[in-house]
């Protein structure tokens, strides 16, 4: 905790230290800027940035303040971005799960799954979108915040496959062949061993997961403007930053705080499972 | 020789329900093989672990399996265990296949790495293989407390495996092998991670529980005084293809009490000079 404050106050002195001593128009090689501009622009002063978060969003006289704005549009991308991790562990954990039983799955689809992550998201997230607002079941339509889910999901997945198969897979050949000569069947080795042995494989997967939930939020909200989170937000002030180059800083702390909440999250659940992560250095 | 008090009094009478055993017939070997081979296929082709073995173990005895590396006697075990499957021969553990007698839970097993599981305390690692099989809550508990007291663990049932030595660890796994109180014990180098001194005493406590028990053990080791210390016989292979050499009678039956005074007897000295002479001589070359 202490020394969190610390890593954050010695960013700050960075941030103002270079603001105060860094070359005006940045540092350049040739054609290419090293170090960025140290104008009000391109920096704007730390406490600048924390006051306009007190300021109200727009001049109109019935805006709320900067931050309440934020917070609420974190809040309702937090609840994307949970739905999204929720679906990506369901998902990864099946795949692992799979994968794990039977060895030509493992064969046929780990290659899949990595190959999935390089689908670039932008190229692939209006494509999510088409296909959502096709989907209409009687009077229901498909939400334009499931199209984000989906792909923070997809995002989130891929740890969670990789890592749970890991984890399932951990278990010593001694255990496994203990288990063999109790002539415990797939499932009681399954609950008694396996996936015990994997939850701190799974935690740290879910880590990873959690921060590519919200990464993949962020980004899918932006690329199929659904105008109700962080990531509209972001893009929003972004083009608004020549005029108030303060409120562009706004919703990247929201999304930092984003990060940490799904964080928190996970270390919840770490610490209800921590009696199987006796291993584990802490 | 024939340990099994209760099958000489069924005997007696005749109404009650037939068994396998009875008293006048000499018992079924805890153990048999006949004629066993085994092969593994490896990069160089087919490799011969194991040629022409005829192994049988009564009921009750302590049968050490000894010989270099690679001269299958790991594999002689995992047979009897149903871990592999012979190439050619038969394996029968108590009269069964061993496939049966592995689902017929005939036997206790214990590997050099204890295989504890981290997440659970002794107690609940020792109750593993009796809550698989359904026992209830409250005869586990007993079950439990008996098998704790017998390796002398009861003070640490609440501990985790990460909290105990080496050797703590090996008798929460001979504890848990024990549980449902099999009458055969297959043991691959159980001590061979310990200390020496640590494998001298679960060596004592070894034959003490066996001795209780009533149990016959197949017991694969590396260590001549080991083999010897423990063994009524020492069965003593060679590698390429693993076969047996020589078996060596220790004479100590299961009654002869393995203690300190028995390491330092000149009997125990012979016994290890034996097993390692026949360790050392050629096979074919004569001994």
């Amino acid at each position: 905790m202490v020394a969190g404050v610390l890593g954050l106050a010695l960013v700050v002195a960075l941030w103002e230290g270079y603001k105060q001593f860094g070359p005006e128009s940045g540092w350049v090689i040739g054609e290419a800027r090293i170090l960025p501009r140290a104008t009000d622009l391109a920096m704007p002063h730390v406490w600048e940035m924390v006051t306009r978060l007190l300021e109200p969003e727009t001049s109109a006289s019935t805006s709320s303040p900067l931050w309440l704005v934020i917070l609420q549009a974190a809040l309702v991308s937090l609840g994307i971005a949970c739905v999204g991790l929720l679906v990506g562990t369901v998902v990864g954990l099946a795949l692992a799960l799979a994968m794990d039983r039977f060895q030509v799955a493992e064969h046929g689809l780990l290659p899949w799954i990595v190959l999935s992550q390089t689908v670039p998201l932008i190229a692939f997230a209006p494509m999510v979108k088409s296909w959502g607002s096709n989907i209409a079941i009687g009077a229901w339509e498909w939400p334009a915040w499931m199209s984000v889910a989906v792909i923070a999901s997809y995002l989130a997945f891929f740890p969670v496959a990789v890592g749970a198969l890991r984890g399932l897979q951990s278990p010593t050949v001694e255990q496994r062949e203990l288990f063999r000569t109790y002539d415990a069947g797939y499932w009681p080795t399954l609950r008694k061993v396996k996936l015990p042995a994997a939850v701190p494989y799974l935690l740290s997967s879910l880590r990873l997961a959690a921060a590519a939930a919200v990464v993949g939020t962020v980004v899918a909200e932006g690329s199929i403007a659904y105008l109700d989170g962080i990531g509209r937000k972001l893009i929003g002030y972004g083009g608004q930053a020549s005029g108030d180059p303060a409120k562009a800083w706004a919703p990247i702390f929201g999304a930092a705080v984003l990060g940490l909440l799904a964080a928190g999250v996970v270390w919840l659940v770490g610490v209800a499972l921590r009696r199987y992560r006796r291993g584990e250095a802490t | 020789m024939i340990d099994d008090g209760k099958a000489t009094v069924t005997s007696d009478s005749p109404s009650t329900t037939p068994t396998s055993e009875s008293g006048d017939e000499p018992a079924t070997p805890a153990v048999s093989l006949a004629g066993v081979t085994k092969q593994f296929a490896s990069k160089q082709g087919q490799v011969q672990a194991l040629a022409d073995i005829d192994l049988s173990v009564a009921p009750g005895e302590f049968v050490s399996l000894i010989g270099p590396s690679g001269c299958g006697k790991s594999t002689l075990m995992r047979l009897v265990a149903d871990l592999e499957t012979p190439s050619a021969g038969t394996v029968q553990v108590f009269g069964k296949t061993a496939t049966r007698a592995r689902k017929d839970q005939d036997y206790g097993i214990a590997f050099q790495q204890s295989g504890l599981l981290a997440w659970r305390t002794v107690a609940d690692n020792i109750a593993v293989p009796l809550e698989l099989h359904k026992v209830s809550r409250r005869r586990r508990q007993e079950r439990v407390a008996e098998l704790a007291a017998l390796v002398g663990l009861e003070e640490f049932t609440g501990h985790y495996p990460d909290q105990l030595s080496g050797g703590m660890q090996q008798r929460v796994a001979i504890a848990r092998a024990l549980a449902e109180q099999p009458r055969l014990l297959l043991m691959d180098e159980p001590f061979g991670a310990l200390d020496e001194m640590t494998r001298e005493r679960l060596q004592t406590e070894l034959s003490r529980l066996v001795r209780k028990t009533g149990a016959a053990v197949v017991f694969v080791t590396h260590s001549i005084p080991e083999a010897v210390f423990l063994s009524e016989r020492v069965v003593v292979m060679s590698p390429r293809p693993g076969r047996i050499t020589r078996i060596v009678p220790t004479g100590l039956g299961p009654d002869v009490v393995r203690d300190e005074v028995l390491r330092e007897s000149e009997r125990f000295y012979e016994l290890v000079t034996e097993v390692r002479e026949a360790l050392h001589a050629r096979p074919g070359a004569g001994s």
